[in-house]
């Protein structure tokens, strides 16, 4: 099992869920070059997002390589409970991709 | 830019491994990621790309929160709210990076237009937040001066 990436936090008040996601990933951009052998390093970044709740998707990105190292996201959408499961699936441009679950609290 | 014959064949390796991933992978069922977009290099051929017109018209209503002055381009906080209906997505640019595209965020419905993100800015450059909502596009956008670019190093 590949390591968690995203660290989420979703909070329900209101009628409305608030959530704030942050990955941890380089989001290598593909335009640095290595310091010792001058050579570009390789892309390598998270290209989508996907935020589901009950099977519905609340929220999706699609990032560049211009979004900084460590994405942070914040978005809120209607709906959601205390206790209630949020879905995340991200893909990076490697083709990597995994998907986490967390609780709304 | 050196572009010696090594750096030319890794980037052929790189791009030909990118394609033989995402041939393999079609099940991962997810909006497209708009390859064209995202490389172009021109803020008006990216929104082209993306949203199938550079036309945005500016509008009030949407609000571009950026700060005036980044110190550090690597991390430069943006958040676009809009108190419109039917907003389908809202797009992020910045004119001078490589690649002005930055991020493309869909909004089903039921999600709150409000979407906050920090992105890179190689220097100083304008910063504009696209919407799409019924269809149209509408823009907001504020310049951004960096002292320190986010890009390269």
């Amino acid at each position: 099992m590949a390591k968690k990436i995203l660290k989420v936090k979703a909070k329900a008040s209101g009628g409305k869920t608030k959530v704030k996601m942050m990955a941890k990933h380089i989001m290598e951009s593909g335009q640095r070059k290595d310091k010792k052998t001058g050579e570009l390093i390789p892309a390598k970044f998270l290209q989508e997002l996907k935020v589901e709740h009950g099977g519905k998707v609340v929220f999706e990105a699609n990032l560049g390589t211009a979004v900084s190292k460590n994405p942070y996201i914040a978005f809120n959408f209607a709906g959601g409970a205390k206790g209630d499961e949020l879905v995340m699936t991200w893909k990076e441009n490697t083709g990597a991709s995994a998907t986490e679950k967390v609780k709304v609290k | 830019m050196s572009m010696n014959r090594r750096t030319v064949v890794k980037a052929i390796a790189a791009g030909s491994a990118l394609v033989g991933a995402s041939v393999m992978m079609p099940r991962v069922a997810m909006a497209a990621w708009t390859e064209s977009a995202f490389k172009a290099d021109k803020q008006d051929a990216a929104m082209k790309a993306l949203l199938g017109s550079a036309d945005a018209a500016d509008s009030a209503e949407v609000t571009l929160k950026a700060p005036d002055i980044a110190e550090n381009g690597a991390v430069v906080p943006v958040t676009v709210r809009t108190k419109m209906a039917n907003v389908e997505s809202i797009s992020i640019f910045v004119a001078n990076n490589p690649n002005p595209l930055v991020a493309e965020f869909i909004i089903p419905a039921g999600t709150e237009a409000d979407v906050s993100t920090r992105l890179r800015m190689g220097k100083t450059s304008q910063v504009t937040a696209v919407v799409k909502a019924d269809g149209k596009l509408y823009s907001a956008a504020k310049e951004v001066k960096v002292t320190i670019g986010g890009c390269g190093g």
